[in-house]
């Protein structure tokens, strides 16, 4: 039986979350205080043997990337917390801004602390207004008590674009522009907001901070699949008895998460398929429900673990339906700066609507693995790679539901 | 409050142009054209950029609609829950079709992708606050709260 483990979510339905005095009375900003006596360094390397990666879906580790930071020259350094979750499914960082906004403000001002900056942001998509006074009745409260010291953090809101979750077209909206993603090298830990050095997080990626400080690097290590330790927070979606959230180690299975925490499959039908990690995930078949949630091993099956939204398929549904409204996602939230993504996402969801209309016929599924092989490499960010994933894995897994569709 | 004056509060934050834009939609529901002027002439960029940011982002509307959006979910989670239905249900309790607003000038249809709250699926939005678990059967009663 695999167990719930929670670290952040830790302060979940345990205290107020306008509530400083309740945060402080769990423990809440002991760790920053611990952090702010140590050598900035040996911080960063806690951090770093910890081997906590970034849970916004790339997994990069995220002590190396606050290295980076603290080794650039500059007169100003800069925090970004990414509470732009916009992927379909997904509504983890929300759990953590709605019930423990002290916990991502620790962590951020853990991180200004290491690398030496003076001013953070959090970037809160526009479809999160309530949490505006949230966030700033927690700041406001951590100002009074003068926890932050010389550390400002300002919220500023998104107005409804999924590519702003992408890190350097998140920071070009906080300048104020339109959300494309620049072109890296430079990345943001050299060259970010206003070209300083950056630090752009995920707020799960915070939450951990203040307990991984608290705890040590080892011990978190030494939590879940070695190679991407901790806990993930999975939402899960669709056809599950159990509509809801679930933090677990990384060492927990698909299928534990379906079954176990999600109460299977309701009305008895069975299991076609889940789509792990937001709508720019693979398509997942039951032949491989056995693998762990952990950023290499799902990797290993041509899957992703994203940012952790489950969304379950039943025997009734129609896959090629629910993925050419997905390709229809895509073409809408493709920014259009660069063409491999502008043109192909509006050709990927044309030929899945040809397809799915029972128009379409071999030449078009060959075209469509050939369209989503170039965007894969081709496209500048994220979001145009990983675009065609849920088209090249449902041909892959569930190719008998597109035959059974072609003229 | 005047556009101008809303706009002129921001003046001093770097990259304020979206807040800007959220506070002056608060009070007109759209942006209108002098206001993206205005914006650019505040923040001092070509009116090519303050418009570029303003069709940019899918809640900034630079055309004219209805005082209360709404804007309903169409994502996979949603879409899979019956988003479909929900869709149906509001075209046909308001007399409009998806991307239009009522003649009355107090309802916009628009479409969304994820809001973030898909514990409760089909969700809809209205001025940005969440409505869940949304069915047919229960929109009439969700817009008398704006009627």
């Amino acid at each position: 039986m695999a167990e719930e483990m929670r670290i952040v979510l830790r302060n979940y339905g345990k205290i107020d979350p306008l509530k400083i005095d309740d945060y402080i009375a769990q423990g809440g900003y002991k760790s920053l205080e611990k952090a702010s006596s140590m050598d900035k360094e040996a911080l960063i390397e806690e951090v770093r043997k910890s081997n906590l990666r970034g849970r916004g879906g790339a997994g990069f580790n995220c002590g190396q990337k606050w290295s980076f930071a603290y080794k650039a020259d500059a007169d100003e350094k800069y925090v970004i917390a990414n509470a732009d979750e916009g992927e379909p499914g997904t509504y983890k960082d929300r759990l953590i801004m709605e019930n423990d906004p002290h916990t991502l403000i620790e962590g951020m001002a853990i991180c200004a602390y290491a690398i030496g900056a003076t001013k953070g942001f959090i970037y809160l998509r526009g479809e999160y207004p309530q949490l505006i006074d949230v966030l700033n009745t927690a700041i406001a409260q951590a100002k009074e008590k003068g926890i932050l010291k010389s550390f400002d953090i300002e919220v500023r809101s998104g107005a409804g674009a999924y590519v702003c979750g992408e890190e350097t077209a998140l920071i070009e909206s906080i300048e104020g522009k339109r959300g494309e993603p620049r072109f890296k090298p430079p990345y943001p830990p050299s060259e970010g907001l206003w070209m300083k050095p950056t630090i752009v997080n995920n707020i799960e990626t915070f939450a951990s901070i203040p307990v991984i400080i608290e705890k040590g690097g080892e011990w978190y290590a030494s939590i879940g699949v070695p190679s991407y330790p901790g806990t993930k927070v999975f939402t899960l979606t669709g056809d599950v008895n159990n509509k809801t959230f679930v933090e677990v180690p990384t060492n927990t299975t698909i299928r534990e998460i379906i079954y176990q925490f999600g109460g299977g499959i309701p009305g008895g039908k069975k299991f076609k398929a889940v789509q792990i990690g937001g709508t720019s995930g693979a398509f997942i078949p039951d032949s491989l429900l056995d693998t762990p949630v952990a950023f290499d091993n799902m990797s290993a099956i041509g899957a992703t673990l994203g940012s952790g939204a489950v969304l379950v398929l039943d025997e009734s549904r129609d896959i090629v339906d629910v993925t050419t409204r997905i390709a229809k996602f895509f073409e809408h939230e493709s920014c259009g700066k660069c063409a491999p993504c502008r043109e192909g996402t509006a050709r990927m969801h044309e030929l899945m609507q040809l397809v799915n209309s029972g128009k379409g016929g071999q030449q078009d599924i060959e075209l469509m693995q050939k369209l989503g092989n170039v965007m894969s490499i081709a496209c500048l960010c994220g979001l145009g790679q990983a675009a065609p994933a849920p088209v090249l894995t449902t041909i892959k897994h569930f190719g008998t539901d597109y035959n059974a569709k072609l003229m | 409050m005047d556009y101008k004056d809303i706009i002129a509060s921001y003046a001093s934050k770097p990259g304020g142009i979206i807040e800007a834009y959220h506070a002056v939609q608060k009070e007109l529901s759209y942006l209108p054209e002098e206001a993206v002027a205005e914006a650019a002439r505040v923040f001092n960029l070509p009116v090519s950029d303050a418009y570029g940011v303003a069709t940019f982002y899918s809640m900034f509307s630079v055309t004219p609609r209805g005082k209360n959006v709404i804007r309903i979910c169409e994502s996979a989670p949603c879409h899979v829950a019956g988003a479909a239905q929900v869709i149906a249900a509001l075209e046909r309790e308001l007399g409009i079709k998806m991307g239009e607003s009522t003649a009355d000038g107090q309802f916009a249809l628009e479409f969304a992708e994820c809001v973030g709250q898909c514990q409760a699926t089909p969700v809809i939005t209205i001025n940005r606050k969440p409505y869940l678990d949304v069915s047919p059967a229960t929109v009439p009663t969700i817009l008398a709260e704006y009627k």
